[in-house]
């Protein structure tokens, strides 16, 4: 399944400097293996040594965070927006 | 001159030089800046400190800058309040309000975080800078952004307090209110920065920007006489002031400003968002995040980035943390109000009702120093107030109408008084 992918600053060093990417997969997890293939050393990068999401990046599915669904079981549809971002903080 | 050597991940320790960077390139860990302590101690004394001006630039050597500050000449350096009042309220010997919420020129604490990431976006050559805020740190970049004669754009939640929108507009940046809450717009900024290469002061200086919240807790030290409260209660909500008081009070007893007598940290959040507090109380350093449902709309931070470091710092500093209803916020503003006369926002709020809270189960014991944190202004938010503050009582301009109302109000009273 055809899905867009954002890629942070951080890790555009493996897109060639792209900023959104096409990937496909049925699931979060599927996306993450597919983008490795691509993209190899990715991987790592948005999970740690566990196959979990790192703790200081979130995953967004149409804007809303994985962990609020089925984190990376979260079913995906043709089209939907993924957005891989860096946490943040310190609004107030 | 400085005393940084650079920026280094806190997770898996990688050395970066000084740039406009928030996150490690390889594990996405925060940067923090690292200072050559030792110099830092040879360069700075209670008396050169003593000297300089009453803003938070009196610290400068332990503040992330190279050249002079550009901005905040008259931030910081807040009352540290001896709240006796409150402290007889509460059953306690020693209570002090550390009173951001008279911050210049923007009423919180972050006039304090601004005014370093702002002088140091000039540093780097940046001609706009930005914010994803909640209210009060968007307020504070627009005015300073303003004094300084930069281009600003500040990014916020729809549905905020009408002051606080208002706050920041009245200063002429471009405010943009994004549908959703305050984790959308930090989401959306994050993305923003990334393209448009701004100084987004919570994003990509957020190694710089975040050190200014240690100066809140350099004054306390020094108000108290060059020594270390035993407890202090500040509220979390991205995360960011809470282990930077801890780590300002390690800093003091490094350089040899203080004595280290340990100091126990306590967070308070409330019930409607209490990501750090839930985690905490659950043995965990895992933070699951929550949909905010808060009056306290500027600690409404359901994913807090910084939440694991708060766990650390309360942890390692033998305190602890607790959250509290909306009523029992809006109980703490007056609390305050009524005993100290300062009117504080509902962040402040939560954090009276947790020290009440903390005090009463015993967490906090009553003979020993406590510092509330209170880190914003209650002016700005009046409708979190209103519904439960009694209405003025409405008379014809007559004596008699007053002394009628005197008697209603004073019923024991049998002769109005001077009548």
């Amino acid at each position: 399944m055809p899905v867009r992918v954002r890629v942070p600053t951080p890790l555009r060093k493996f897109t060639q400097g792209v900023d959104e990417v096409n990937a496909q997969g049925n699931n979060i997890r599927s996306i993450v293996e597919d983008l490795e293939k691509n993209y190899p050393g990715i991987k790592e990068r948005i999970c740690d040594e566990t196959g979990k999401v790192r703790r200081f990046v979130n995953v967004y599915v149409n804007g809303d965070d994985i962990r609020f669904l089925q984190n990376l079981e979260t079913s995906l549809k043709e089209g939907d927006n993924i957005s891989i971002v860096p946490a943040i903080a310190g609004g107030r | 001159m400085s005393f940084v050597k650079g920026l280094q991940c806190r997770e898996c320790g990688q050395d970066y030089p000084k740039q406009p960077l928030h996150v490690c390139e390889t594990c996405f860990g925060p940067l923090e800046i690292v200072y050559d302590y030792d110099a830092i101690g040879k360069a700075i004394s209670r008396e050169k400190i003593a000297a300089r001006d009453k803003n938070l630039w009196r610290y400068r050597e332990l503040l992330p800058i190279d050249g002079e500050p550009q901005v905040g000449m008259y931030s910081g350096f807040t009352p540290l309040v001896k709240a006796h009042r409150l402290a007889e309220a509460l059953g306690v010997k020693e209570l002090y309000i550390k009173d951001d919420s008279v911050n210049h020129p923007s009423f919180s604490y972050k006039d304090r975080v601004v005014s370093v990431a702002i002088s140091k976006a000039i540093e780097f050559g940046f001609d706009t800078v930005s914010c994803a805020s909640t209210g009060n740190l968007a307020n504070s970049v627009a005015a300073h952004a303003a004094k300084a004669g930069l281009n600003c754009y500040v990014f916020i939640p729809d549905g905020l307090e009408q002051g606080k929108i208002i706050g920041s507009a009245i200063y002429g940046p471009k405010t943009v209110a994004i549908k959703g809450n305050y984790d959308d717009v930090n989401r959306l900024c994050s993305e923003i920065g990334d393209k448009y290469g701004w100084a987004f002061v919570n994003v990509n200086l957020r190694p710089y920007y975040s050190e200014g919240a240690k100066t809140h807790a350099y004054e306390i030290a020094e108000q108290l006489g060059w020594k270390l409260p035993k407890h202090i209660v500040v509220a979390s909500a991205g995360g960011t002031i809470l282990p930077k008081l801890g780590k300002a009070f390690k800093e003091l007893a490094r350089v040899g400003l203080v004595q280290d007598t340990g100091c126990k940290i306590y967070s308070a959040q409330a019930a409607g968002c209490a990501p750090i507090i839930n985690a905490f109380h659950k043995g965990t350093h895992l933070i699951s995040p929550v949909k905010p449902n808060t009056i306290a709309s500027s600690i409404a931070i359901g994913n807090p980035a910084d939440g694991y470091y708060v766990v650390h710092a309360v942890k390692e500093s033998g305190g602890w943390g607790d959250s509290v209803s909306d009523d029992e916020i809006v109980e703490g503003i007056k609390l305050l109000a009524r005993t100290e006369g300062i009117f504080t926002e509902p962040a402040g709020g939560t954090e009276v009702a947790v020290t009440k809270k903390l005090i009463q189960k015993g967490r906090i014991p009553r003979d020993e120093s406590i510092v509330i944190s209170i880190t914003g202004n209650g002016y700005k938010t009046l409708e979190a107030v209103a519904p439960s503050i009694e209405q003025p009582y409405t008379i014809k301009a007559t004596l008699e109408n007053f002394d009628q109302l005197y008697q209603d109000l004073n019923p024991l009273v049998s002769q109005a008084a001077g009548s």
